[in-house]
């Protein structure tokens, strides 16, 4: 059963502790969200889980083998892993990008075999950005390279995906039908997916589980509904928050400042 | 979309054939242009003649003796487009190079160095690879930080550019302080040798056979160097080990600089304008484009050389001029370009 849990994590940026002490396991299945302020250490505790930072003390386990553990290749095939932002500098095409996605399946081979331009085409069509594959991805808007980054994640067809911010840049409709997306892979193909998001309406639709962080050393973890409480999220986020309910869900609002 | 695969292979081995076809027209254009053309009719009998190692006719042994310069020609260029095209995609920009980012300067220095110290060739060769090697290892630690945050595109590439700059500079400094102080006897096989001529240079088989082991490196690693030039840190995350392929990036395209430098001093701009153009015309994979860069390379000096030698003839001209004639504009205008 695939996995990804923390032990006894510390994860701290010069003098300033982020996380500290993070036990925690997103089991198959499970949707994660992680929240917090800015430089909280959303990010940091991602990329460290992604295996591109080493923690400053403690570990990951990615279905209970240690990260370093883990030949890289076969790791690749296990998480996927989703940037906050990218920079393009050279004219690869829309497709090309995607079937970079495909490397951990074909190491050994110089070119890509059929079944990686199906998987290819595929998840840029679950993007509606199939149009899209003869383009250069230096001339995309935002939204549409972000699509496109989220395609070649799907494309590598991992059972673990953590993705930092993958509603950024998008239109209404499509952070809905993004994030509608994550939560069925979760329920329907029992994956994991472990991403860091602001919009809270978004994160208590779809997350089952949400981990708060300080950014002080604090966290707190738990199911959705042991979290998503506006109390605990205004202490969380430094500003008060009010909840209303709307035809049986859970609105979030910030209330208005004081100044 | 099954069907997209064999033309992607198809359309590489078309693009290498072609490009090989190109470098062997160049390399007998060059043999058959000078003062004394060699006409065409005599080239199948000149080579057989050279083949069996007794050029007798006049057509032969001009042949050999041009076709030995266009061969060491070619080996440079090649390196210098290879190095150059590594360091693009190891520093994620189309801009570097090793003669703007100071690398060729560094492997100018360590030669001579060599030369001032009056050692054997092989010590200008050793110390030409350390110089370029030491550049390029000071250039890395300065970017490393920008390479980590990702920023390496958007500040870092003006940032990298002036390191390059101020590190030509100073190698440019020191090589002039080594002239000053350099006995008479010494001083002008230092000066021919830096300006950079394919005159005199001897048909040597070290810079084919580095050149065809980075080659080979190059294309092993193909694959890898477009998850870098796509993804950059975050190639890990893809199964890449972004880090191993950072310093072998580095040390071979030191170890090709030092090569074109000591078998023809410091020629400019050809690992800027050959990737450039061939990533225009055949996209910037770089499964196809290493191959490609390397045969481009090769043919573009070449013709450069065949054209120093004859634009004033009986006067030749040494081949790094007319390289930076095409090169300077092409370098500003790509700048210009990436600034917009």
């Amino acid at each position: 059963m695939n996995s990804i849990s923390t032990h006894d994590l510390l994860l701290s940026i010069g003098q300033r502790t982020l996380v500290r002490g993070l036990d925690w396991t997103a089991r198959a299945g499970e949707c994660w969200s992680i929240i917090g302020r800015n430089g909280a250490g959303k990010s940091t505790l991602l990329r460290t889980l992604a295996g591109l930072q080493q923690p400053n003390a403690g570990s990951v386990q990615v279905n209970g083998r240690a990260l370093p553990d883990w030949p890289l290749a076969e790791l690749a095939r296990q998480r996927a892993f989703l940037a906050q932002s990218r920079h393009d500098a050279f004219a690869y095409t829309v497709l090309e990008s995607v079937l970079s996605a495909r490397h951990p399946y074909h190491a050994n081979r110089y070119w890509e075999g059929s079944d990686d331009h199906q998987a290819a085409m595929q998840a840029l069509a679950s993007m509606e950005v199939d149009d899209l594959a003869a383009r250069d991805v230096r001339t995309l808007s935002g939204g549409e390279r972000q699509r496109v980054a989220i395609a070649a994640l799907l494309a590598q067809q991992t059972p673990l995906l953590l993705l930092d911010e993958p509603a950024n840049a998008l239109d209404l409709a499509h952070q809905v039908s993004v994030m509608g997306l994550l939560a069925r892979l979760c329920r329907e193909q029992e994956r994991t997916v472990v991403m860091i998001g602001h919009d809270l309406n978004l994160a208590a639709r779809i997350s089952t589980h949400v981990l708060l962080l300080m950014g002080d050393g604090r966290w707190t973890a738990g199911a959705n509904d042991q979290i998503m409480r506006p109390a605990l999220l205004g202490d969380y986020l430094g500003h008060p928050i009010d909840m209303i309910e709307h035809e049986g869900r859970r609105i979030f609002i910030p209330k208005e400042g004081t100044a | 979309m099954q069907a997209s695969v064999p033309p992607l292979r198809q359309r590489a081995t078309l693009i290498v054939g072609a490009m090989l076809a190109f470098s062997i027209a160049t390399l007998l254009f060059a043999g058959m242009t000078g003062s004394i053309r060699v006409p065409l009719h005599e080239i199948p009998d000149a080579l057989r003649q050279l083949a069996s190692g007794q050029p007798d006719s006049l057509s032969a042994s001009l042949l050999e003796l041009r076709a030995s310069r266009a061969l060491v020609a070619f080996a440079t260029g090649g390196a210098l487009a290879l190095a150059g095209l590594m360091m693009q995609a190891l520093l994620r920009n189309p801009l570097a190079d090793p003669y703007v980012l100071g690398v060729s300067s560094g492997a100018s220095v360590g030669a001579l160095l060599a030369l001032l110290l009056m050692t054997s060739t092989l010590m200008v060769d050793a110390a030409a690879l350390a110089g370029a090697i030491g550049v390029a290892m000071l250039l890395y630690l300065l970017a490393r930080r920008d390479l980590r945050s990702g920023q390496a595109a958007e500040g870092g590439a003006s940032m990298l550019l002036l390191t390059g700059v101020i590190v030509s500079a100073l190698c440019g400094s020191v090589v002039t302080l080594m002239l000053s102080i350099a006995p008479e006897g010494r001083l002008r096989s230092m000066i021919f040798w830096l300006i950079g001529d394919l005159a005199g240079a001897p048909l040597r088989l070290l810079p084919w056979l580095v050149l065809a082991g980075c080659l080979l490196y190059a294309m092993r690693n193909a694959r890898a160097m477009n998850m870098v030039a796509l993804h950059a840190e975050n190639a890990v995350t893809l199964g890449v080990r972004v880090g191993a392929l950072r310093k072998g990036l580095f040390f071979v395209s030191a170890l090709l600089t030092a090569s074109a430098v000591t078998s023809a001093g410091s020629i400019g701009f050809v690992g800027l304008i050959v990737p450039h153009a061939c990533r225009f015309a055949f996209g910037p994979d770089h499964r196809v484009l290493i191959p490609a860069v390397v045969l481009a390379g090769g043919a573009f000096l070449v013709l450069c050389d065949t054209l120093a030698r004859t634009i004033v003839a009986p006067q030749q001209l040494p081949v790094g001029a007319i390289t930076a004639m095409i090169g300077a504009p092409v370098f500003l205008y790509q700048l210009h370009r990436l600034r917009k």
